[in-house]
């Protein structure tokens, strides 16, 4: 496993992935969507008060693009598993963490990123101020990558089972409150004139714990559901 | 480390299992006996709390053993992936039911002690909320464990989860405790209350001891009823079965 046989399968996997979703780019609209009218639900069910909004602003961006990433994580496996390409994969000469490795980036890449694009376009709606978007694109920016690396362990491990959806929720849910926490974190930090290092800083070393971590369990849990 | 690898054989360790669980038993009622007496009676009434106090008896150790458990079961993961023992990943799935029911009991429990206390039997303290949030680890390491039907995938995938899942029990207590922290939700904290009597002490640590040996007890005899089940067709089964050896 040399060093330039891990890069190759990164780049490979990210490239596949890509091209994939390129060519059903409808799927990345439709999570975008959700994004939207999830986040549009809660004016029309809490009341238009901007108070209230403005208050609940950053927290709803958050668990509404933890729940899109939830939603899109099938994208990530499950079509290489139903058509066997993800064995052909384990099996070939590519070390099989790192072409995961450069899943998880497509991923990221089709959803993530578009999220963060369109999150500041609901952080005006929820009245918040451009600072306060500020930041809370930049800890979108430290935290989305994390919803796929630990999505990316539990969309393995809930490879080809039934009521997969549900149960990919329930694991998936619990492990994402930090990041929601320190997310929301830094944005009530910087709205009250405090500090927000230490809550970018928790969601930095997440970030790295993560990208160190995910792809070797992701790869794991994939062989646990092909063997 | 021979001895250690023959015990992690199915096949002797079932006998082992089933003699040694009615000790754990035993040893737990005593002891919870005890307790109780302790706990309940010889123990004064606090001044601040009034009776509602003595739930920790309670409380205390079943939280203890809900954190506890976890950690156990993911070392068992450890040592299932590592080792590749049947009976280590037997273990765990053996263990998390009991896991389960000590955080349901620690969240009960501590509702009931809410009430009175806090004036509500749900505030969304660090403490409370950690602990919700483990019996969701919990569930799901069964819900995913039943979801799949071989075994040994079960088995691999499961043991995965809870090496995640204790990587992440840290860090979601650490950001649930800051969370509350920036929140204020409750002002009452347990760690804040005056330093205890000893006979209080003593009776919790009872307490915790007996929790500690029902939660053995209770998975050395749900290890035997998954081994039944894993090898309902092996050779030596059929021997424990028909009721020549035990």
């Amino acid at each position: 496993m040399s060093e330039a046989g891990a890069w190759a399968g990164f780049a490979w996997g990210l490239r596949r992935d890509l091209k994939l979703s390129a060519r059903s780019s409808a799927e990345v609209l439709v999570v975008l969507g959700f994004f939207l009218i999830v986040a549009t639900l809660f004016p029309l069910s809490v009341g238009p008060d901007p108070r209230i909004l403005h208050r609940i602003g950053a927290g709803i961006i958050w668990v509404c693009a933890a729940l899109a990433c939830l939603l899109s994580l099938h994208r990530m496996f499950t079509l290489d598993y139903v058509d066997g390409s993800l064995e052909q994969m384990l099996l070939g000469h590519m070390p099989f963490p790192s072409i995961v490795a450069g899943k998880i980036g497509a991923h990221w890449l089709t959803t993530g990123c578009p999220l963060i694009v369109c999150a500041p376009l609901v952080g005006v709606q929820f009245g918040l101020s451009f600072g306060e978007i500020g930041v809370l694109l930049v800890t979108l920016l430290l935290g989305t990558p994390v919803l796929s690396l630990i999505g990316g362990i539990m969309a393995a491990l809930t490879l080809g089972l039934r009521g997969g959806g549900a149960l990919l929720a329930l694991l998936l849910l619990p492990l994402y409150i930090p990041l929601l926490v320190f997310g929301v974190g830094a944005v009530e930090a910087y709205a009250a004139g405090l500090g927000m290092e230490g809550h970018l800083s928790v969601l930095g070393a997440e970030l790295i714990l993560a990208l160190v971590g995910s792809p070797l369990a992701t790869a794991a849990a994939v062989r646990t559901a092909i063997d | 480390m021979r001895w250690l690898y023959r015990y992690a054989s199915p096949a002797t360790f079932y006998p082992v299992a089933g003699a040694l669980a009615p000790w754990f038993f035993v040893a737990a009622a005593l002891l919870g006996a005890a307790g109780l007496y302790i706990g309940l009676i010889a123990a004064p009434t606090d001044f601040q709390q009034g009776d509602a106090y003595r739930i920790i008896y309670i409380h205390v150790p079943a939280a203890w053993m809900s954190m506890f458990i976890y950690v156990v079961m993911a070392a068992y993961g450890v040592l299932f992936l590592s080792l590749n023992t049947r009976l280590s990943a037997m273990m765990m799935s053996a263990l998390a039911p009991t896991g389960a029911m000590f955080t349901f009991l620690a969240l009960w429990t501590g509702a009931l002690w809410g009430r009175p206390t806090w004036g509500a039997y749900w505030v969304w303290d660090a403490r409370l909320t950690s602990e919700l949030i483990l019996l969701f680890l919990y569930l799901g390491f069964m819900a995913l464990q039943a979801a799949i039907e071989d075994p040994r995938r079960a088995d691999r995938a499961a043991a995965l989860l809870a090496i995640v899942g204790v990587v992440n029990v840290p860090i979601i207590y650490f950001s649930v405790q800051w969370w509350n922290t920036l929140h204020q939700g409750a002002s009452v904290s347990l760690t804040a209350s005056p330093k205890m009597a000893r006979i209080m002490l003593t009776g919790m640590l009872i307490m915790s001891l007996a929790a500690w040996l029902y939660a053995i007890g209770a998975s050395l005899l749900r290890v035997r009823a998954i081994i039944l089940e894993r090898e309902a067709g092996a050779e030596w089964l059929q021997g424990h079965v028909d009721g020549k050896a035990r």
